[in-house]
């Protein structure tokens, strides 16, 4: 049963994946300030992806005809630069598959937030690439965080947990990272957001309180708007978060 | 044979400067071969493992200078483990108890200890100088013994090292009786600095040509020290931010425009942009200007201030300068000989700082351009094809395509076409650096034009071995090859060990060389270290000789596998025992000596006492021919440079 699953969603796969894509994946137009759901829309592909694997009965996800650069949004664990054979290959199907933004789309070539997340990682992960030398990285790189004042450390509570956590904002890159980073801490799972449900399929919402004093539903604004205005955290749970999310 | 006393002949030598010229003279006949040993006082070392250092004190004892090198060129990238090797330590301790006379001492990329550093200022009491670029091991407690024992120091030169700062106000260590200081480079440490400490000796030192701060020095500071010091020809300043409005800067401004002889400037390790109008006076007599590790500054920025530097010969910049910034640099900098374009952001997707565009226009308007190293998103065939007719003077062409393997993004194509221009165009060319999407072609057309390159760094291109091939059958003095994530295997590898001999080392790092290829390789070279870099136990040596071996690094030396090496290092050669070798250099010299004049004899009863290998026996002194040149590498090492 679950083959046949797959063969249809397979067979569905180059219908249905574009038009998933084009509306999940920030391409060029992509101007939203939400990185969250980015994030959800990379967790469907990789749930995706997941499929696929088993489709083709290999260990390994390939990606043969790879249109859409799906290799790069593939989210997978270990450090960076241990996937050196792949990071070739793929970077020779990129240059084979003409993969690069054209330079004339010069309006959205800024999004940074886009290079965060979804544009091909392993340029990052190709060990000694490009050719610099260690000491001008360093010098040039960290100038950036050197110069901000140490952690933004803030208070995590949990309902029901015995003691309070402490966390450093300034670790996590986004959103994705520092949900991550609870469930790991108090060991649960935080559900799906979405602007409409906010976390939708567990018991926990993430909340924080502001500067105003009021409690928030974390990954609605910015990361960088949240990091400056989270004075502490709190995992809600049960009814209360229910009723947070409930969009009356 | 010798028409003039020997001591004439030695005063002619002095003014043979060059290492390749004396080596070639060292290897005229056994008298000059003596005379040159005795006077020879700078040594050149282009890898440290190559010679012991008993070996360099024997033959050349009245050494005063000398210059190191000891990992390989990829350790700056990270793809050399951190402890492989190029200890100082052993040289400084040999040259100590030989009591050579050292006094200068250059390095790069060995490991220094701050014990070395204290044997290396209690033992040459006529030490003068100390280099010191891409090292690591150190202290500022070792720079505290130099400063404190080496009474006449005269340069303290630190680039680009990694140093441990233990913010002991080192430089308060520099007695006051030391006047004698000519170079100071301090860029590259991180910590606090003692400013008066540093005041008072800049204004003890009326000998001060170069001072180079870092980023704890603040302009306030820097503008006293100028005060101390307008004799400065070379200036790096530390951090450049102040507040244009207040005192302070105003008093640096006037400072500055009494600095008449500035004729280089880098620093700027902070900077604020509003800032650099303090130095547009003294920029139209600047030759050098350093501003690659200034962030930050936008390119009109940049623009303002390269419009009045009209007689720059070399300039490190950053890719913010953009191609409009080159293209203004072009039209003023008509001097312009060395250019280095470094990427502000190589990791992002980011806008494209530099494109092809930048290079042509300098191409078209720097006719003395020879030495450049340009980092940029994308480069097309037709650029590289117009760079090439423009500027045919290129003795170093380093570009470096941010996406390592990407084609002419107008033709698709690969780069081959280029590249193949600019080493046809380029007769000078020594030093060559490739990126982009590559196929074979580029190294056939390199085999075929490159006449004079001595120095090749690959990654991520060709198709197959033959590649490589067009290469080592070209190329006839190549000394380095490095490679990475190259598909070239063992036939490229074992084509023609020999080779091998005539060069300083090979990387080959991510290729398809396997671990039978390098024993293969290995087996009958005693003049060849061949080393696997065995990381994370990733081969094992008693198995499969079909493993790829993730990284390989070969050199020829004349004293056998290295002693030091780590246990991730696998020396695959022929065991020869250090000093049995260094007794046997000396014999074998005589005897090669005294073959002058006689018959040339292939193999001959002295030789084979000796396991001395085939390739020596050919040696006709006094006829040189190319061949001889070609394969008399130990030799030639053991007379000439470790080069």
């Amino acid at each position: 049963m679950p083959f046949s699953l797959c063969f249809h969603f397979a067979f569905s796969f180059p219908i249905k994946l574009p038009f998933l894509l084009s509306h999940f994946i920030p391409l060029e137009s992509n101007t939203s300030t939400n990185p969250l759901s980015t994030y959800n829309n990379l967790r469907i592909l990789h749930q995706v992806f997941f499929f696929f694997k088993f489709a083709t009965m290999e260990g390994r996800v390939t990606y043969e005809n790879d249109d859409l650069n799906l290799k790069a949004t593939e989210l997978r664990l270990g450090l960076p630069g241990t996937d050196e054979t792949d990071d070739h290959e793929q970077a020779i199907s990129n240059a084979r598959n003409n993969k690069r933004p054209s330079p004339d789309t010069t309006d959205d070539c800024v999004n940074k937030s886009r290079s965060d997340e979804a544009a091909p990682v392993a340029k990052a992960q190709i060990v000694g690439w490009p050719p610099i030398r260690s000491y001008r990285k360093n010098t040039l790189q960290p100038k950036k965080t050197e110069a901000e004042a140490p952690g933004i450390y803030v208070k995590v509570s949990m309902d029901g947990a015995p003691y309070l956590r402490k966390i450093d904002l300034k670790v996590y890159k986004g959103y994705p990272e520092l949900l991550k980073a609870l469930e790991n801490m108090f060991k649960f799972t935080i559900g799906q957001y979405s602007e409409r449900e906010g976390y939708k399929g567990s018991e926990y919402a993430p909340t924080y309180e502001d500067k105003d004093g009021d409690w928030m539903l974390v990954g609605d604004v910015p990361w960088d708007m949240f990091m400056t205005s989270c004075k502490r955290l709190r995992i809600m749970k049960g009814s209360e978060a229910r009723g947070l999310g409930c969009g009356v | 044979m010798n028409y003039f006393p020997d001591e004439v002949i030695e005063h002619v030598f002095d003014f043979i400067t060059s290492h390749k010229d004396r080596n070639a003279v060292s290897l005229v006949c056994k008298s000059w071969y003596k005379i040159e040993r005795m006077s020879r006082q700078i040594v050149f070392i282009g890898n440290c493992y190559a010679i012991s250092p008993e070996g360099v004190i024997a033959r050349f004892p009245e050494l005063k200078s000398l210059t190191l090198k000891g990992k390989p060129h990829f350790a700056d990238f990270n793809l050399v483990p951190h402890d492989w090797g190029g200890i100082l330590y052993p040289w400084i301790e040999a040259f100590a108890k030989s009591r050579v006379g050292l006094e200068e001492l250059r390095l790069k990329r060995m490991v220094v200890s701050d014990e070395s550093l204290e044997l290396l200022s209690k033992s040459f009491v006529n030490f003068k100088a100390l280099v010191l670029v891409s090292c690591e091991g150190f202290s500022t407690d070792g720079l505290a013994a130099v400063a404190a024992n080496c009474r006449f120091l005269r340069e303290l030169d630190l680039q680009e090292n990694e140093v441990e700062d233990h913010r002991g106000h080192w430089i308060s260590r520099f007695p006051e009786s030391c006047t004698s200081l000519v170079s100071l480079n301090l860029a590259c440490l991180k910590g606090e600095i003692n400013l008066s400490a540093l005041e008072r000796l800049v204004a003890r030192s009326p000998n001060l040509k170069s001072l180079r701060l870092s980023r704890a020095v603040p302009l306030d500071a820097l503008q006293k020290i100028l005060m101390r010091a307008p004799q400065l020809v070379d200036l790096g300043t530390g951090s450049f931010v102040h507040d244009p409005a207040s005192d302070a800067y105003n008093k640096l401004k006037a400072t500055i425009l009494k600095c008449k002889s500035i004729k280089s400037l880098s620093g700027f390790l902070e900077v604020a942009p509003r800032c650099l109008s303090a130095i547009h006076p003294i920029c139209h007599n600047l030759t050098s200007l350093n501003l690659s590790y200034a962030p930050g500054i936008h390119g009109n920025d940049l623009i303002k201030l390269i419009q009045h530097c009209r007689k720059l010969e070399r300039l490190w910049i950053l890719d913010c300068i953009g191609d409009k910034g080159l293209g203004i640099v072009a039209s003023t900098c008509k001097e312009l000989q060395e250019l280095r374009v470094f990427p502000s952001d190589p990791y992002g997707v980011g806008n494209a700082a530099v494109t092809e565009e930048g290079l042509v226009a300098i191409s078209a308007g720097c006719p003395k351009l020879h030495s450049l190293l340009y980092f940029c998103q994308q480069m097309t065939n037709a650029a590289l094809i117009t760079v090439a007719k423009n500027c045919s003077n290129f003795t170093r062409f380093r570009l470096c395509i941010l996406d390592p393997t990407r084609p002419d993004p107008v033709t698709m194509q690969p780069l081959d076409e280029g590249f193949g221009a600019i080493v046809q165009s380029c007769k000078r060319l020594r030093r060559l650096s490739l990126s982009g999407l590559l196929t074979d072609r580029v190294f056939l057309y390199i085999g075929m034009y490159a006449e004079q390159l001595e120095m090749l760094s690959i990654a991520f291109a060709g198709d197959s071995d033959k590649g490589m091939l067009y290469v080592l059958n070209g190329c006839k003095k190549l000394r380095k090859l490095e490679i990475r994530d190259s598909p070239f295997g063992d036939t490229a590898l074992l084509t023609d060990v020999g080779k091998y001999e005539t060069m300083r080392s090979l990387w080959m790092s991510s290729c398809e060389v396997t671990l039978g290829g390098c024993k293969t390789l290995a087996k009958n070279r005693p003049m060849l270290n061949v080393e696997i870099i065995n990381e994370d136990d990733q081969i094992d040596f008693s198995s499969d000789d079909r493993q790829k071996v993730g990284k390989m690094y070969l050199y020829r030396t004349l004293v056998g596998p290295r002693k030091d090496a780590p246990e991730f290092v696998w020396t695959l050669s022929r065991r020869w025992v250090g000093t049995d070798l260094v007794k046997q250099h000396n014999s074998n010299s005589s005897k090669f000596l005294t073959m002058a004049g006689q018959e040339k004899s292939q193999k001959s009863q002295g030789w084979s006492k000796n396991p001395v290998p085939s390739g020596w026996n050919c040696h006709n002194i006094g006829v040189l021919s190319k061949n001889y040149c070609t394969r008399i590498i130990g030799y030639e090492d053991l007379k000439g440079t470790m080069a």
